[in-house]
């Protein structure tokens, strides 16, 4: 029972990190624009949000969770919009190839967190010393609610961003399906030039698109730094990894955000299973590891044999668009 | 006292280049009417509609609405003013549903009101009898529901001018007659209603006054009760041209191709060839006239092996002194290595034809780069084969190897031609060979089939310039709704009778 | 759309008709001048170096002395490979995301080959067969989602990109199985004593058969994609496939054989990888270069030559950054963040390239 409850703590906290990822994505993907650069974003916001707290903590001497949270939000938000805008300026203006640009921007994004991160370790005296304890506790922080019993402990035993991830992607759920603005985003992922008539502004939706969904994929990458690894910093390449799972997540949800709050959590019990299961030897682990990305790939063999056009993502996708001369 | 027309055009022109779609046109759309605009292919009909449709903008002159001066820049503009139109190619996104295809564009809250939308949908379809399930998803839909779907969107919209471009030539004569049946409604109602077509008995069926348009200038009016499709198709075509095309006399022609009951449905399960049976002769050039989008394409690539056909069809082959070939079934690679000389140049000369990024050299290997064994592509032929095109037909480029794409349009066609030609072909298959080109280059595409014909080539040509087809020809079938409606002898045939077998079926025993 | 026209005079994008190549070159050495200059602004603001000192130690850090500029040439050599193995993929239109995958599963066919027949097989034959494994596990990695995408259009670059790690996982299980000594988790050096399945000196130099492997396939691929009926097939299906039907070119045969052909050269990079530099097997056998290669593939428009070039200036790039980080006691990674600063503006100069922007007066105002 007990090794039930951690592995589903363990899903939750994981997948958590890869909501965020897909649900940027997936707000990115319905403008059209098919972002590779999602690892980077993450690390472009993790990497942001870790340096605000670490300086507000290193330059005060009480610090406050609160403040500390704060400003960890915002230098996260900062830093992953302009990941965003760098990549629609890029492709949208410039009009350069999505996907070379958004793999240059995964490299910039490691690069970029990986040398702060590397260069503050050093700093703090090493791996694992950087100190942000107390904004990570602001993030870690539970509900009194986490210590009624099992169910308590499943539902309830996480930091604030776990439910914001949920929040958000009914938000978002409502947003595409129910709000003007959704119904126009996704005219232009389907058909730019049927936007364009209709009189919507295709590069303003592309723009904004862009960089709300880079500031919310930019969240995952907070949320793994803060409450994932506690407010340290190590140069694993963990973060790449997981952005890769959310844009797996993307296609595995259909591109419908409601789907990826159980298909976060489904991927990070199948990540985490191995864990679980007596008699695994270490190698045969790593087979599990993989479990995610094959049931992807099944699922977007499935969804192009049955051509079910809902879920196969938007018609334009990848493709830039430029107003025919007339 | 006349009352004020809904519409008023004056003197309107609108140029492409160096081509002049509509010149000085003057015209009215009066309230609670059908009009229908007439004319051939490329006379100006629906640029003309799309200028009133705010796609495109007048070079110059005016247009009034309601008496009131406007300038229409976008559709959203003619839809403030009233006017929608409802193109060929449906502006709809697929994984919507029609609801959300409605509510595209408007203006209005924050969030969506499926529901109001749904009752006003409704509420319109009850009015003139249209059948729309809100909830139905785009991709779901046949052809005509996702017309009716287009109509809907912009009667929703409170247009009270409604154009429509060609709106019968995808839909069965079942659904062709509800469509009318919808627009009498609307007409009843008090709205003006303009139908673009080129179909005379629909014409007479359903419009109440008649404009017919001519290479761009406006010929005139009449009150279809006035009226019969003899002297529409004579306002149409306008009298013959003559226009010097040398046309030898056909030497011992022998049978080449005999097509038998071919017959081929698009991918949208509409039939748009059907039991097509002639026979095309060596020595002559066979002509093909329809209006546009009657089965011509299908028809050529259905030979090339091109177009997957209906069980039945048979096109056989007869080369000089060999045994007969059937190419049904043969893909174009198949084809070739027959030994079947068949050459085709494709209406799409960039997309199919060419290879636009490609030079001059390299696409004349397009069609016989994988002949011999070895496994390279020889460059000396085919560097050969295009200084000769370049020489022979005086091809302008800059450079050998400059992409052909950012050739002139009338280079593009002579390296497509030239290379064709100079494959040796048998049979030599031209859809719409001098589409946009000048006099001079149209007149050395003339030239170039002659001298195939005179070589013993079996000339396809399909066209649309009815006095170039009456010229240049000497056999001229004519296709209407995928079916041919007439096989005519090109030196006596007049331009009337070909105008109304293209526009009028005519009745055959068992249909 | 409105408001388009209203504004009185207006900047328009008009597409370029052609460019002399001397001003192709300018403007991409303008965007890397403009990028070094913006890393150098960065670099100055962040550690307060002066950078053209950091510049100037970043070249010794390439090239230095001989053995740097070896490895220089090595690594060249190696992602070289990779970016060759994509050109025809990207060529026929094809976005072949999965080099990653391809280059590890070559590598670990090799390393398999190299553990389980050192003692069966001699060197010569050992490389032999080493070379054929790589190859067939990375033509396989190729063909999957070619077939998927002949057949039912599965979006390839998202099926290809999911492969990689399948493959990342495949390697760390592979290593798993293989690790030497036990508890350590990686496989160590194969072969260390025998230096059986090694790549032989050639020419004196330990990395001269790399260097080889890497010149004959980059002008190999060159004249692949020029001269051959295969190389005139993929460029016509690249540009539309309606042009390769009428020219009777089976799309679907095209698609299956282009794609064994990029994943069997991306297969055997990891061979070279493996078996000709670090001679051991791990998931940074690839090590993000299966992306980096895309990036190169696409800047260099298929063109195997440019390529060389491109690789040059990334490898240098991650060569000089590193020694900065020893020298000046930063961490290897600026070289990733300098490298994405680069590739951002050349991406942004390709603009330029196509496209020119003209001042226009007051448009579709009528007269």
């Amino acid at each position: 029972m007990s090794q039930l409850v951690s592995l589903l703590q363990a899903a939750i906290t994981f997948g958590t990190v890869i909501m965020f990822g897909a649900l940027g994505e997936v707000v990115t993907e319905k403008s059209g624009n098919l972002n590779l650069g999602t690892p980077g974003i993450m690390y472009l916001g993790g990497i942001a949000a870790l340096a605000g707290a670490f300086f507000y903590e290193s330059g005060v001497e009480n610090p406050s969770a609160v403040v500390g949270v704060l400003i960890a939000l915002v230098c996260c938000v900062a830093a992953s919009a302009l990941g965003g805008l760098i990549y629609a300026f890029l492709t949208v203006t410039l009009r350069a190839n999505q996907n070379v640009t958004g793999l240059t921007l995964t490299i910039f994004g490691s690069g970029v967190a990986n040398f702060f991160g590397g260069s503050m370790n050093k700093l703090a005296g090493g791996v694992g010393q950087i100190s942000v304890a107390t904004t990570s506790g602001g993030f870690r922080a539970t509900l009194p609610l986490a210590k009624l019993g099992t169910a308590g402990s499943i539902l309830f035993n996480h930091g604030f961003l776990v439910y914001t991830a949920i929040a958000l992607a009914v938000v978002l759920h409502l947003m595409l399906g129910r709000t003007r603005v959704g119904l126009n985003l996704r005219t232009v992922g389907e058909s730019p030039a049927t936007a364009d008539a209709t009189g919507i502004n295709v590069t303003r939706y592309k723009y904004t698109a862009t960089c709300v969904g880079a500031v919310i994929t930019g969240l995952g990458g907070m949320f793994y730094v803060m409450d994932y690894i506690k407010g340290t910093w190590a140069n694993d390449g963990a973060i790449e990894s997981l952005g890769w799972l959310a844009l797996a997540l993307v296609i595995f949800a259909a591109w419908k955000p409601l789907n990826t709050i159980w298909g976060a959590y489904l991927f990070g019990i199948l990540y985490w299973l191995y864990y679980y299961i007596s008699g695994l030897t270490r190698y045969s682990q790593e087979l599990f590891k993989m479990l995610p990305y094959v049931v992807t790939i099944v699922v977007l063999v499935m969804t192009s044999m049955r051509k079910k056009r809902e879920n196969l993502g938007p018609a334009a996708l990848g493709q830039n668009y430029f107003r025919e001369e007339r | 006292m006349a009352e004020t027309p809904v519409i008023e055009l004056q003197n309107v022109t609108k140029t492409f280049g160096y081509v002049v779609a509509n010149s000085e046109v003057s015209m009215d759309i009066r309230q609670g009417e059908i009009l229908a605009v007439l004319g051939e292919n490329g006379s100006g009909k629906t640029t003309l509609m799309n200028m009133i449709a705010g796609i495109y903008f007048p070079d110059s002159g005016h247009i009034r609405v309601r008496g009131k001066e406007v300038s229409i820049a976008s559709p959203r503009d003619a839809f403030d003013l009233g006017i929608g139109m409802i193109h060929q190619h449906f502006k709809l996104v697929d994984v919507f549903s029609a609801a959300e295809n409605i509510m595209l564009g408007l203006d209005g809250g924050m969030l969506l009101d499926r529901k109001g939308v749904a009752a006003k949908i409704r509420e319109i379809c009850d009015k003139y009898g249209f059948e729309v399930d809100p909830d139905q998803k785009v991709y779901d839909m046949s052809v005509s529901q996702k017309q009716t779907l287009e109509i809907v969107k912009v009667l929703y919209r409170g247009v009270d001018i409604l154009i429509l471009d060609e709106p019968t030539a995808v839909l069965t004569p079942q659904e062709t007659d509800n469509l009318f049946a919808v627009l009498r409604n609307m007409k009843a109602d008090g709205k003006s209603v303009v139908i673009i077509t080129h179909k005379l008995h629909e014409v007479m069926s359903v419009s109440d006054r008649v404009a017919v348009l001519r290479k761009g200038k406006y010929i005139g009016d009449v009150s279809t009760k006035d009226t019969n499709p003899q002297a529409l198709t004579n306002m149409m075509v306008g009298r013959t041209v003559e226009l010097n095309i040398e046309r030898p006399d056909p030497v011992n022609p022998q049978p080449r191709l005999v097509v038998e009951h071919l017959s081929c449905t698009s991918p949208a399960g509409v039939q748009v060839l059907k039991d097509v049976s002639f026979t095309a002769y060596s020595g002559e050039i066979l002509g093909v006239a329809g209006i546009s989008g009657c089965g011509q394409k299908e028809l050529l690539e259905a030979i090339a092996g091109l177009q997957p056909v209906t069980a039945g069809s048979s096109v056989r082959y007869f080369p000089e002194g060999q045994a007969e070939e059937q190419l049904v079934g043969c893909s174009p690679r198949k084809i070739k290595d027959m030994g079947v000389h068949l050459s085709f140049v494709p209406e799409d000369r960039l997309g199919m034809g060419l290879v636009g990024s490609m030079g001059i050299p390299d696409n004349m290997m397009l069609r016989s780069y994988s002949e011999g064994h070895s496994i390279f592509a020889g460059h000396k032929k085919p560097n050969q084969m295009a200084k000769e095109v370049v020489d022979e037909l005086g091809v302008v480029t800059s450079s050998m190897n400059a992409p052909v794409r950012k050739m002139s349009g009338g280079n593009v066609q002579k390296v497509l031609v030239g290379r064709e030609i100079a494959l040796s072909p048998s049979v030599l298959m031209a859809a719409y060979a001098v589409r946009g080109l000048d006099i001079n280059t149209s007149y050395t595409i003339y030239h170039l089939l002659n001298e195939e014909k005179r070589q013993g080539v079996s000339v396809i040509y399909v066209g649309e310039d009815l006095d170039v087809l009456l010229a240049l020809c000497d056999r001229i079938l004519v296709l209407c709704a995928g079916q041919i409606n007439g096989i005519l002898d090109g030196r006596t045939a007049t331009k009337e009778q070909v105008g109304l077998l293209m526009t009028s079926l005519q009745e055959k025993e068992g249909d | 759309m409105q408001t388009s026209a209203s504004g009185g005079s207006r900047l328009r994008i008009v597409k370029r008709d052609s460019l002399p190549m001397w001003k192709a070159v300018g403007i991409r050495l303008l965007a890397v001048l403009l990028a070094l200059l913006v890393d150098a602004i960065l670099i100055y603001c962040i550690v307060n170096l002066n950078p053209v000192d950091v510049y100037k130690t970043m070249f010794s850090g390439a090239f230095g002395t001989t053995r740097r500029a070896w490895i220089t040439a090595r690594d060249t050599a190696l992602l070289l490979c990779m970016s060759v193995g994509l050109a025809p993929a990207f060529k026929m239109r094809f976005w072949n995301t999965g080099a990653e995958g391809q280059i590890l599963v070559g590598a670990i066919c090799t390393a398999f080959c190299m553990i389980n027949l050192a003692d069966v097989l001699p060197t010569g034959l050992l490389l032999v067969v080493m070379a054929l494994a790589s190859i067939v596990g990375g033509g396989l990695w190729g063909l999957i989602p070619a077939v998927f995408k002949a057949k039912w259009d599965t979006n390839e670059t998202l099926f290809t990109l999911m492969l990689n790690y399948v493959a990342i996982q495949l390697t760390s299980f592979c290593v798993a199985c293989w690790e030497n000594p036990y508890g350590s988790n990686t496989v160590g050096i194969i072969n260390q004593n025998s230096q059986a399945g090694w790549f032989p000196a050639l020419f004196g130099a330990s990395y001269g058969l790399n260097i080889l492997l890497a010149v004959l396939l980059t002008v190999g691929m060159f004249c692949y994609l020029r001269y051959t009926k295969q190389g005139y097939e993929i460029a016509v299906v690249g540009e539309s496939r309606n042009t390769a039907r009428y020219a009777g070119v089976s799309i679907t045969k095209v698609y299956i054989r282009t794609m064994i052909l990029s994943g069997a050269i991306c297969g055997f990079s990891g061979f070279i990888a493996v078996a000709g530099s670090s001679h051991t097997v791990s998931t940074s056998t690839a090590g993000g270069r299966g992306f980096t290669a895309i990036i190169v593939a696409w800047l260099a428009k298929f063109n195997t030559f440019f390529m060389v070039v491109i690789s040059l200036l990334l490898v240098f790039l991650e060569k000089g950054s590193s020694e900065i980080a020893s020298q000046y006691n930063l961490n290897e990674y600026a070289a990733e963040m300098i490298e994405g600063i680069i590739l951002f503006f050349i991406l942004g100069s390709e603009f330029f390239l196509n496209y020119r922007l003209v001042r226009t007066g007051k448009e579709k105002e009528g007269k």
